[in-house]
């Protein structure tokens, strides 16, 4: 045990209790959740990491006050007419928190960084619009040089993609698309994230770090936009605990919570009216049912278990929230998306879809004799609990019984992937605005169709989507790829997300998105 | 042996007085403890309690027309009402609260139960055979009693919890090796004591082979303490089994124990204080009675207190 | 008593080899790793985090890597917290442990005895009966049944201490954390002590003294307290134990950084070395209070001592 690392805690751990810690004249306190992996960029791969690590570094375009993106490192950029590539003008004042500038030569290093397949960057996949990436991700490609991101000069950088791609500044505001700092990485190899060494680009710099109780940022004055900055800066709470964390705050430790006990929505809007930000999220939770394994390879085995989930029950009643009910598999409101394209029987009264159900069950071979028999795993949570209690109980009126089984995310996920299941729960939350986000989880090949759905039309209208440069009828493909997949029942969507922030009245310029992005930035507290 | 004899000293409040070392031991003694029990009002109190809890979460659910499963549609985290029929309420899966609360404290004591017979199947078999054998053998069994002493249990029940998903059975056995070692300690005393004395070395001059006296002679005389241990071992139990819910390494739905349905109550306090006020009562009578009865037990067996 | 201690500790050796075994390999056989998550990684980078964490050798040459490095006092990466090793994260945490449990363990010990002394020698009047109803109470109460309710009351409903959180490590951050942490011991240790004094103070020698008329409360603290705590002193052993794993709910609840919560989102994550790091890590410091116990035991012990 390093007994310097010690000494020194103890020395500043009475320093602090003996001096009175430096009065922050706006200090945020955000319960951001669990703890971070990591600070860098290229390490990370949660929400909760994304608002620290967001607030930190800032990519070429970033996100505005609604989750648009606006210009961020780059002040402007020129795209060729077929779509292909873009080129960026960095701002003269980007500078590191060092005092260094921002160079496209940080951009490069940073892309070609990620794309390395020694990084074992886990995100690194929603880059690969870029020429080259996703070959040299998979080690098809070793000369980094090919990607398709280059420094036309120190500040100037050309990005090609291997198409057209419609969300591509999206994806650049995304935390896998941030510079590094390439000449501190240099100078101290791994340890340049070490809270002595780092050095970021974003609005705030990381100043303390506690795993397991908080990380706190600072203002960076290096920041181009430095002088509008209101918050000083933020302490990132980490508490897996949401009713401890409601208790804190309403005693006024926290002022913005990143979720709350859904049970206390009616408390809240009593108590605290409109504190509570419930907004549609997109996101998806559904339920998958193993293709491998029959009777799931069965259509009206799959049709019927998923008639019989009465979705309406399952936000306002069981979790208390009124998630929206779920009969298509893309979000509503996402961007380059047709019209959505729910289920047939969606509209059906629930009474005349357990009947049609209970017919289905029936016409599969299953009966009160021979009842189908299923397991349904949900990895441990309160919420997933309830829906799979209320699931099972649904199904118990087809004569389907049902057998829950728990186990934790980590172990949920390397299951149901090796197919050791028969439903499952799932869900899935946008990595950017478009619908191709939600439909590849159905696709054919890709390793997060857990379920091993394979319909080779599907995967068809797919592919020609992908081809599509007219963003209509782009759109139009991909409606139609979402009703091959709900005609078949691939799986079953169950409700659409809520992001659920409660912001305290102190807290002004949080604006609610479908994206439940909120930078620091545009806050400002008052006292 | 500096080791065994300081746990000796915790022991020692469970020994029964040797002093009188020719006086009749078994029924007569017994006897007596029974009568200083039944003197005892708080003690006796609680068993009738306690045997009430039992006996309703045992046949209770007969009477109720809700399953611990069954969501009633129409009652969602309805408060506790006789019109409808949930007299404790219902969650928010729309479950009767009276039928989860009685089959949530069945699983407890069966956990406590089962827990606890582990404990004393090892606990007992391990003690008295080093006490009886002796020796070397016993210093180097208690050695090891010492030693395992020292390790962090409910690491690994958690551990096994998390890598064999959430099995009852490991539940039981898990909880039951963690407790066995304080057995194995009072029952080696005990036995130590028991030894020299002479209706053994009759049985051992009668050509008993040693492990045929320690199931005939020995074991029967280990009644008292265990007894005592016992009691005190299952609330112990039924805390522990609701610390590892209370973590989320508890038992499957829809199964439920007390410790989840108050794990699950206390986020919920304020909103719907009749998810946490009924399970946490029946809880917490529960541990009262059979800390009361404990006390009394080992008040009766061990007449220096009184 | 220096070879006593060295005795000890050397015995423990093989047990600490065992458990660190078996840890190791059950760890590894359980379902689920540390790089399965909600969105699968590719095929080549789960390959290069293998490779990064050395977990692409055979089993057998993890293990003796592993064992080697424990040696030399390198309990290997954290698979989950990316940023720090698991030493790093062990000596973070480790003050805000010691912190919380010395406190409790100190509180524990203080009023356990206040509590167990007064009962001893009220015996059997009211105030003895109060004092077992309360202790009582501290023990059956489940803590994290406990804890939100003295978060609602104290925190949020009169707003007299914080609900959670260290800190800086405030004084008025402590005082709920340490309550809670040390209840239940404070129970154990005064029915103990109420035990073994009332047994004191029934012994010739104090009947003795008091014939000759020392006054009561000079012979309490001169004749009978220190004996009577020996049987105390052998439940801090066990109470050390007991309060260091009781710290995981009380870590989660208050949201204080320790090698609890550490230990309890390692196990989840499947965080291996992190998890082996903290066993190895409570293991010997369990072994390590055990041992003090035992040599304050025998410093108190005349029977002990004059061996």
């Amino acid at each position: 045990m390093p007994k310097h690392r010690l000494t020194a805690f103890f020395l500043s751990f009475f320093a602090a209790v003996l001096l009175v810690a430096p009065a922050y004249a706006a200090m945020l306190n955000l319960h951001n959740g669990g703890d971070p992996a990591s600070l860098d960029p290229h390490k990370i791969s949660g929400d909760w990491e994304n608002r620290i690590v967001g607030d930190i570094f800032e990519g070429l375009t970033t996100e505005d006050v609604g989750a648009n993106p606006i210009a961020g490192q780059a002040e402007s950029w020129t795209i060729s007419d077929d779509g292909t590539v873009y080129t960026f003008k960095l701002r003269d004042n980007a500078n590191w928190s060092d005092g260094q500038p921002v160079t496209a030569g940080d951009f490069v290093f940073a892309f070609q960084r990620i794309m390395d397949p020694a990084t074992a960057a886990s995100y690194a996949y929603l880059q690969y619009p870029i020429k080259n990436a996703e070959a040299i991700n998979s080690g098809k490609i070793t000369d980094f040089g090919e990607l398709g991101v280059k420094a036309l000069d120190d500040k100037t950088l050309e990005i090609t993609l291997e198409q057209p791609t419609p969300f591509f500044l999206g994806a650049l505001t995304h935390y896998t698309a941030y510079p590094i700092p390439k000449h501190v990485v240099e100078a101290k190899g791994d340890d340049w994230i070490k809270m002595e060494n780092i050095v970021v680009n974003g609005p705030y710099k990381p100043v303390e770090w506690i795993p397991g109780a908080h990380v706190t940022t600072a203002k960076n004055d290096q920041y181009y936009d430095f002088a509008s900055l209101k918050i000083d800066g933020v302490k990132f709470f980490v508490l897996e605990d949401q009713s401890a964390a409601l208790k804190r705050y309403r005693a006024g430790e926290f002022d913005i919570l990143t979720a709350f006990p859904k049970d206390q929505y009616q408390w809240l809007e009593e108590n605290h009216p409109g504190e509570a930000r419930v907004v549609p999220f997109a996101g998806l939770y559904y339920y998958v049912f193993n293709h491998r394994k029959p009777p799931f390879d069965d259509a009206r085995v799959r049709k019927a278990l998923s008639m019989a989930i009465n979705r309406e029950v399952i936000g306002p009643q069981i979790l208390g929230t009124g998630e929206l009910p779920a009969y298509s598999w893309v979000p509503p409101g996402m961007a380059n998306s047709g019209e959505s394209s729910e289920v047939d029987w969606a509209e059906m009264p629930y009474p005349e879809k357990v009947e049609m159900a209970k017919t289905l069950i029936a016409e599969a071979g299953y009966g009160k004799d021979n009842p189908l028999k299923v397991t349904l795993r949900y990895n441990t949570s309160d919420n997933h609990k309830r829906v799979a209690v209320a699931v099972a109980a649904m199904w118990k009126a087809l004569g389907v019984e049902a057998k829950l089984y728990n186990s934790e995310l980590k172990v949920h996920y390397a299951e149901i992937r090796k197919g050791e299941f028969d439903v499952a729960r799932a869900g899935w939350l946008a990595d950017y605005n478009d619908p191709v986000n939600f439909l590849d989880l159905l696709k054919g090949s890709t390793s997060n169709n857990y379920g091993a759905y394979s319909s080779p039309e599907f995967d068809k209208v797919m592919d020609q989507a992908s081809l599509e440069t007219d963003l209509e009828s782009r759109a139009k493909l991909l409606t139609q790829a979402e009703e091959i997949a709900m005609d078949d029942n691939a799986a079953a969507p169950i409700y659409f997300y809520l992001s659920e922030n409660v912001v305290s009245p102190k807290i002004k310029g949080f604006e609610d998105n479908a994206f439940d992005i909120h930078r620091t930035r545009w806050l400002t507290k008052e006292e | 042996m500096l080791g065994s004899e300081k746990r000796d000293a915790l022991v020692d409040a469970l020994e029964p007085d040797h002093g009188d070392g020719f006086a009749p031991k078994g029924r007569s003694l017994t006897e007596d403890a029974m009568r200083r029990f039944r003197r005892n009002k708080a003690a006796l109190v609680s068993v009738y309690v306690l045997g009430a809890l039992i006996l309703v979460s045992l046949i209770g659910p007969f009477f109720i027309p809700f399953g611990y499963e069954d969501p009633d549609w129409a009652a969602f985290r309805l408060p506790p009402d006789f019109a409808s029929g949930h007299y404790f309420g219902t969650d928010q899966n729309g479950r009767d609260m009276l039928a989860r609360t009685l089959y949530g404290t069945r699983v407890s004591l069966m956990v406590a139960l089962v827990a606890t017979l582990v404990s004393i199947v090892i606990g007992v078999t391990y003690g008295s055979i080093a006490g009886y054998l002796g020796g070397r053998t016993d210093a180097i069994m208690m050695r090891f009693v010492d030693i395992m002493y020292a390790l962090p249990y409910i690491l690994f029940v958690i551990l096994l919890m998390v890598i064999f998903g959430r099995n009852v059975i490991l539940l039981f056995i898990g909880i039951g090796a963690v407790e066995w070692l304080t057995m194995a300690r009072i029952v080696r005393g005990q036995t130590l004591s028991l030894r020299e004395r002479e209706f053994i070395e009759a049985a051992r001059a009668a050509g008993l082979k040693p492990f045929q006296i320690i199931r005939r002679h020995i074991a029967p005389n280990l009644v008292g303490p265990v007894v005592i241990f016992a009691t005190l071992t299952v609330p112990e139990i039924i805390v522990t089994e609701s610390f590892l819910s209370y973590l989320g390494f508890g038992v499957q739905e829809p199964l439920t124990s007390l410790g989840t349905l108050i794990a699950e109550g206390a986020d919920v306090m304020e909103v719907m204080p009749w998810l946490l006020g009924f399970p946490a009562g029946f809880l917490i009578t529960m541990l009262l009675t059979l800390a009361f009865i404990g006390d009394g037990l080992r008040d009766a067996f061990d007449p220096k207190d009184v | 008593m220096l070879g006593f201690a060295l005795r000890r500790l050397l015995s423990t050796i093989p047990v600490l080899w065992i458990a660190l075994t078996l840890c190791f390999f059950i760890l590894r056989l359980a379902p689920g790793g540390p790089f399965d998550e909600e969105r699968q990684l590719p095929e080549r980078i789960l390959a290069n985090l293998r490779a990064h964490y050395n977990l692409d050798k055979p089993l057998l040459v993890q293990y003796w890597d592993y064992l080697t490095g424990v040696l030399m006092g390198d309990l290997g990466p954290s698979y989950i917290t990316d940023d720090f090793t698991v030493v790093d994260l062990i000596s973070i945490g480790l003050p805000y442990t010691f912190i919380l449990g010395g406190c409790a363990f100190a509180l524990a010990i203080l009023v356990g005895i206040f509590a167990g002394v007064i009962g001893a020698l009220n015996q059997n009047t009211s105030s003895d009966y109060g004092i077992a109803l309360v202790v009582m109470i501290g023990l059956i109460v489940p803590n994290f049944l406990l804890a939100p309710i003295l978060q609602l009351v104290f925190g949020v409903s009169l707003g007299w201490l914080p609900v959670g959180g260290w800190g800086e490590g405030k004084l008025s951050h402590l005082v709920l954390p340490v309550i809670i942490l040390a209840l239940p011991h404070v129970a154990r240790i005064s029915r103990l002590m109420r035990g073994s004094m009332i047994e004191v103070l029934g012994a010739n020698y104090i009947r003795t003294a008091r014939a000759k008329g020392i006054g009561a409360r000079l012979m309490i603290t001169r004749h009978a307290i220190k004996p009577a705590l020996l049987p105390v002193v052998s439940y801090l052993g066990p109470a050390a134990g007991y309060l260091l794993t009781g710290s995981l709910v009380v870590e989660s609840i208050f949201g204080l950084p320790g090698i609890g919560q550490y230990f309890i989102n390692a196990a989840l994550n499947r965080d291996y070395g992190m998890v082996l790091g903290t066993v190895i890590f409570y293991m010997v410091l369990i072994i390590l209070l055990n041992l003090v116990v035992d040599l304050v035991y025998a410093l108190l012990d005349p029977k002990v001592r004059a061996r």
